[in-house]
């Protein structure tokens, strides 16, 4: 038996982060940083044209240019160029087209790759782009989804006979999770929701260093998932796995945006193999608008049946969603992410979901921040505002009706998942607490008896989201291709140091501190003898990287499962050394001790000496404390909260600001406090913006009207309130860390927080809906509507 | 992305960039703040194959006052307009639309030459020079010339600048005791104004008597607002006279608004501009 | 090919460099600063904020992929590096978790370093709207805020100096290959 562990001392302080001290001082390790001897750059022709055919390419003029080593086409490398997978085929008829990094004889979206130079600088390559010769044939363009889905739209890929990429329904009747959507109901409400399509614009452009002159071929790559790309580019380019090293150095954020097997990296990969010389490729912020995956982008058709009372009796939920021209790595699955949360927090009886993935010749949609989820909340939340309106109960009150109590966990919900826990009740009361929410709306009252040009709305989002992706026999039930564990090593040194390979791949979340955290708890040891090691196949051999809120809720739940492997070890050393049992051992302030003598102890760092000069360990046992762990999640985790938002809305300019925003979410237990709530900040920052600024535009041709920093708007400082977070927690049941994840929860909620205010703001006018993203001209045209 | 290549020089006289320019015909391209160029450059929206950099002249910088008119050098940047105690005093209009330019960065080198010069219909600056009637000096082959802010701006992008010109001076009547106020909405702060206005009124015993008033992006050039101006010199109140602002004006429509909402709003922001105006 | 001479982080430079190429670029390719970054091409995201002082003796906060190096011809550039490691602002943006993947953030805080030298006590307002050139997407500013009005009480109890002392290059200069 292990011995007891002490409460907690590192786990949920506000530690200060290891990993500043180097991004403070600009000794950062970006991809782009990375210079080595004979190292090339490339340079990548992109199509100006939505959908064409590439009649003739010519790049004979750039191969003689100066300084230029060599330029080739997608024909020149069809064999060797390899393919762009999909992981995620989530019907057995999906259309999956062919995706390859260069296109060979048709271009599908703006951007796409058509040629690359490779040259000895930067400026050569650029300079050498500009004299290939590309002949292409106009093809019609598909824009709209729903044009793109009548019998006779153009086809984006002419040989799948259809646009339609697939169609995936859930019925909860026919899953056992509820019962039959009523055929008739006191209160019918049906809506329209438009997810805008989004751009991630994580700051750090993406960048891919490959060099092949080692044993191994290495690819660095400003990328999420380094563990992942080490298997695709084995899957797909026929290079041995065992020759592979991927490294994801620092990694500029990522959202979701970085999660892909891209064009830019398989080119890459390919050109350094074809001339066995180091390639470079730096995208600029043009280029990562149109290549880098997009976001959203999805229409959402809801009917919520009610009684008159405000209970629900049931949901339809119908979306056409934007796969875009291809499919990345998980396009068709992210909207089906939301699947099973647009019964967000409520107890509904019937529920119904069906999504049709449709192509277009646009840039590919693929995970951003939430994936599914905040499409689904800001469907339910949007529409349980709506609802209160119908039935004249205050949106706080009619959340309370329907929604599940603190006493009803863990709860089996309509779309056939068990919350383990929560408290709605908890989270709300303290949220209207620190609003100020009564004395807000006795405000609004004013206004309203006034007419007043500036009103006020306030908005509500009680959300839960599903993360902690995830246990990989639902991923299988889906289709997915892989599976969800996370894995952890924990190697002890012989001075007592400890090296922590984590399967996880982070870009900004602090797992070098969290992490640390929880070993230095989990083994005795200080804080600061902690190394956390990551991102890189060669020394953190082993993962599924960093994605859907599932760092701390898998891949803590392997490491710590690891360091008790460790202490098991360890342990039987220490008794050997002690000459006691095992089983006479208590573990307390950093070291095993014979109960009742505790001056009779060994560290684990004594163990760890002991080990490794192994002259008197137990018969038998093998000279290590060393040990790994892989952690399948049994569920996902749920984290909830509530959101309030109070805006005040100017019905002359339609200039919307928020004055007032609260947060309060309860993540389980919380390991850094620092963290948790900087990945609340960022992520209500990020559905604020949704909200409020971005939108990714094309225009009839589809071109990407908004295809730099300069037109598509995102919020700087002045643009954004301050936001009040606070917490409740309510531990998860599932795991022995009890935590649930954070890194999406705050885009997941904000949304619709906010967009629920401004209609609150606007209602006496006779507005229910302000279509996203909520620019003044948007809201002034509502209420001009309305008003018609 | 790097721009393509070019030549460059820093030329240490007017004379010298003058001729420069002249020589270089089309494919020369002066280089003030470089805030505006260089990311046209960078995105290779524009290849000219010489820049002639003016930040060697300093005698093109700086503020000064002859009699009732600022004297302002082209390569004065929008950072200085903002705060320089003759510009806060002599031109406040200026100074107000100068610190909203960009962000900290971009005011630091952006300059006033440059931004007239540009002619971009969303540009802060040229709205201002032609609502306080300033006086544009070009230096060419031909010597110096001026041109009245109104005639300076004819079309998209384009001045009355010939090819071989470059702005020395701008040239900025003072209005003693009028009231100012540039009222401007952007999406977001760095974005350029959806609609601006730019009010100067005199006021006499309480009502505004006169008023100077123009559009930012409200066309392809800064459009006065003479409908308004007319409007108040017949007595008009402050909301009367607001609702003609529109008018004359022709608005784009594009990704950040309708024209039709422009127009709306170059109404709402010259009332609001002019009560704040004569509120001071 | 103009022939450069720029002062960096207090050490002089004297390099042939094409004049399209831009002051970012020079600093990271030539100099090895990499600590200042490119994470935009219009001008946008202010991630390559250095300090440039001109003639006039100013230090000023420029975006430095608007500005080729042939302008800072004669002039003097401070980088993220010339903060040293123990400047005001780095130690608040670390205390109030002020960074999150650190790609703004040397931009981040040479524009607020820069906004403090024009006005040391500034409102949360103030400092929202002086840091308005640069962007970040991890943090949400919140903390960012917080780290400015720290990083600014500290420093009008004790006052920096204005000009860096000569800090030794992180890296070697322009034809030592580097590895990651």
């Amino acid at each position: 038996m292990t011995a007891t562990m002490e409460p907690a001392l590192e786990v949920g302080k506000a530690r200060l982060r290891k990993e500043d001290a180097r991004l403070l001082t600009g000794r950062t390790k970006w991809t782009e940083n990375i210079v080595l001897p004979g190292m090339l750059h490339l340079a990548i022709l992109r199509s100006p044209h939505a959908h064409a055919r590439i009649a003739r390419i010519d790049v004979s003029a750039a191969k003689a240019a100066d300084n230029v080593v060599t330029a080739f086409t997608g024909a020149d490398v069809a064999e060797t160029q390899g393919v762009l997978a999909c992981a995620w085929p989530v019907t057995e008829d999906i259309v999956m087209p062919m995706y390859t990094p260069l296109a060979v004889t048709e271009v599908r979206h703006v951007g796409e790759p058509v040629a690359v130079v490779v040259a000895r600088d930067r400026a050569s390559a650029a300079d050498a782009l500009e004299l290939i010769e590309v002949d292409y044939e106009p093809l019609p363009v598909v824009l709209d989804m729903e044009a793109a889905l009548a019998e006779d739209s153009a086809l984006v890929h002419a040989d799948s006979g259809t646009n339609r990429c697939y169609t995936w329904v859930f019925d909860a009747e026919a899953a056992g999770a509820g019962g039959a959507m009523p055929q008739e109901a006191e209160v019918v409400i049906k809506r329209r929701y438009v997810q805008q399509r989004l751009i991630p614009s994580f700051m750090e452009p993406r960048s891919v260093v490959v060099d092949p002159t080692g044993d191994e071929i290495t690819l660095y790559s400003a990328t999420q998932i380094p563990h992942i790309l080490r298997f695709l580019l084995a899957a797909t380019t026929g290079t041995p796995e065992h020759k592979i090293r991927v490294v994801a150095p620092d990694v500029g954020g990522g959202f979701g945006g970085k999660i892909g097997a891209t064009p830019e990296e398989w080119i890459a990969f390919c050109a350094a193999k074809m001339l066995g010389r180091p390639v470079k490729y730096t995208e600029s912020r043009s280029e990562t608008m149109v290549s880098a995956h997009h976001g959203r982008d999805v229409i959402q058709d809801l009917t919520l049946y009610a009684n008159r009372d405000g209970t629900v009796t049931g949901l339809d939920v119908k979306l056409i969603a934007n796969m875009g021209a291809y499919l990345g790595l998980i396009t068709p699955g992210v909207p089906l992410l939301g699947a099973f949360m647009y019964n967000g927090i409520y107890k509904f009886p019937a529920y119904r979901f069906e999504c049709s993935g449709v192509f277009t010749n646009t840039t590919k949609t693929d995970a951003y921040r939430g994936a599914g989820r905040p499409e689904a909340t800001y469907g339910i939340e949007r529409i349980m505002d709506e609802l209160a309106v119908e039935v004249g109960l205050d949106p706080v009150e009619v959340r309370r009706l329907n929604w599940i109590k603190h006493e009803e966990f863990p709860f089996s919900t309509v779309a056939g998942l068990v919350y383990d826990s929560g408290n709605y009740e908890a989270a709300t009361d303290k949220a209207l607490q620190i609003l100020g929410y009564d004395e807000l709306r006795n405000e609004q009252a004013t206004r309203r008896v006034n007419q007043d040009k500036v009103q006020l709305g306030i908005g509500i989002s009680t959300y839960t989201e599903m993360c902690g992706i995830a246990p990989s026999r639902i991923l299988g039930a889906l289709r997915f291709a892989a599976g969800g564990w996370e894995s952890a090593s924990i190697r002890m040194l012989p001075t007592g140091k400890v090296e922590v390979m984590t399967g996880t791949s982070p870009h900004g979340q602090g797992h070098e501190t969290a992490w640390s955290q929880i070993v230095a708890d989990q083994l005795g040891v200080p804080f600061d003898d902690v190394e956390v090691l990551h991102g890189d196949t060669r020394t953190s051999v082993k993962g599924l990287d960093t994605y859907g809120s599932r760092s701390l809720a898998v891949g803590g739940i392997a490491l710590v499962m690891a360091c008790e492997k460790v202490r098991e070890k360890a342990q039987k050393v220490a008794a050997h050394l002690l000459e006691c049992s095992p089983d006479d051992l208590e573990f307390s302030d950093g070291a095993f001790r014979v109960s009742g003598t505790p001056e009779a102890s060994k560290t684990i760092a004594d163990c760890s000496a002991a080990v490794f000069v192994a002259h008197n360990i137990p018969d038998g046992m093998e000279p290590t404390l060393d040990s790994e762990a892989t952690f399948d999640p049994s569920t996902f985790s749920f984290p909830h909260g509530t959101h309030l938002c109070a805006t005040d809305v100017d019905t002359e300019t339609g200039e919307v600001s928020i004055r007032r925003y609260v947060a309060v979410d309860d993540v389980g237990k919380v390991i850094n406090p620092l963290i948790v709530e900087g990945q609340v900040h960022g992520g209500v920052a990020q559905g604020i913006a949704q909200a409020l600024f971005e939108e990714a535009v094309y225009d009839a041709e589809g071109n990407l009207l908004t295809g730099s920093f300069a037109d598509y708007t995102l919020p700087s400082a002045f643009d954004l309130p301050d936001i009040i977070s606070d917490r409740t927690e309510t531990p998860a049941t599932s795991n022995p860390l009890g935590v649930k994840g954070v890194g999406e929860a705050g885009t997941i909620a904000s949304t619709p927080a906010v967009v629920n205010a401004i209609v609150d703001a606007l209602r006496p006018l006779g507005v229910n809906d302000v279509p996203m993203p909520c620019t003044p001209e948007r809201v002034w045209r509502a209420v001009r509507e309305a008003s018609s | 992305m790097i721009p393509a290549s070019f030549d460059y020089i820093r030329p240490s006289t007017v004379e010298d960039a003058v001729n420069a320019l002249s020589e270089a015909g089309d494919e020369g391209k002066v280089l003030a703040g470089g805030q505006s160029l260089l990311p046209v450059l960078r995105l290779r929206m524009a290849a000219p194959a010489l820049l002639i950099d003016l930040g060697g002249l300093p005698q093109l910088r700086g503020v000064r006052t002859e009699d009732d008119t600022l004297v302002i050098g082209a390569m004065t940047t929008h950072a200085t307009l903002a705060s320089h105690p003759l510009v806060v005093e002599g031109a406040p209009l200026l100074a107000q639309a100068a610190a909203t330019v960009g962000d900290r960065q971009v005011r630091h080198r952006g300059t006033i030459g440059g931004s007239l010069a540009h002619a971009d219909p969303a540009g802060d600056l040229p709205t201002v020079a032609v609502a306080l009637d300033a006086l544009i000096v070009l230096a060419g082959m031909d010597g110096r010339r001026t041109v009245a802010a109104k005639d300076f701006f004819t079309d998209l992008f384009t001045t009355a600048l010939r090819p071989d010109e470059l702005v020395v001076e701008v040239r900025v009547p003072k209005l003693d005791g009028w009231g100012v106020h540039y009222a401007k909405l952007n999406r977001t702060a760095q974005a350029w104004a959806t609609v601006a206005v730019a009010a100067a009124v005199r006021r006499d015993n309480g009502s505004i008597v006169e008023a100077k008033v123009a559009l930012t992006n409200m066309g392809p050039t800064p459009v006065r607002a003479s409908a308004v101006e007319s409007a108040i010199a017949n007595g008009e109140g402050v909301d009367a006279a607001a609702s003609h602002a529109a008018e004359g004006a022709s608005p784009t429509s594009d990704t950040t608004a309708s024209a039709e909402f422009r127009s709306h709003l170059a109404t709402v922001l010259t009332r609001r501009a002019l009560t704040a105006a004569s509120a001071l | 090919m103009p022939r450069v001479t720029v002062t960096v982080d207090g050490a002089r430079y004297t390099d042939d460099v094409p004049a399209r190429t831009l002051l970012v670029h020079y600093l990271r390719d030539n100099l090895g600063k990499i600590g200042t970054v490119v994470g935009c091409d219009t001008g946008n995201c202010g991630a390559c904020t250095v300090h440039l002082t001109d003639s006039d003796g100013v230090p000023r906060a420029v975006k430095s992929c608007s500005v080729l190096a042939v302008q800072a011809d004669g002039a003097q550039v401070s980088t993220v590096e010339s903060l040293g490691g123990e400047h005001p602002m780095q130690r608040a943006f670390h205390e109030q978790h002020a960074l999150q993947c650190g790609f703004c953030t040397p931009g981040m805080m040479m524009a607020a370093v820069d906004l403090l030298r024009d006005n040391p006590d500034p409102t949360d307002a103030e400092i929202r709207e002086g840091l308005e050139g640069n962007l970040c997407r991890c943090t949400g500013y919140q903390n960012i805020v917080r780290a400015v009005r720290a990083a600014a009480a500290e420093m009008r109890n004790s006052p920096q100096e204005e000009t860096p002392a000569a800090v030794p290059a992180q890296t070697a200069p322009a034809d030592t290959e580097v590895t990651v």
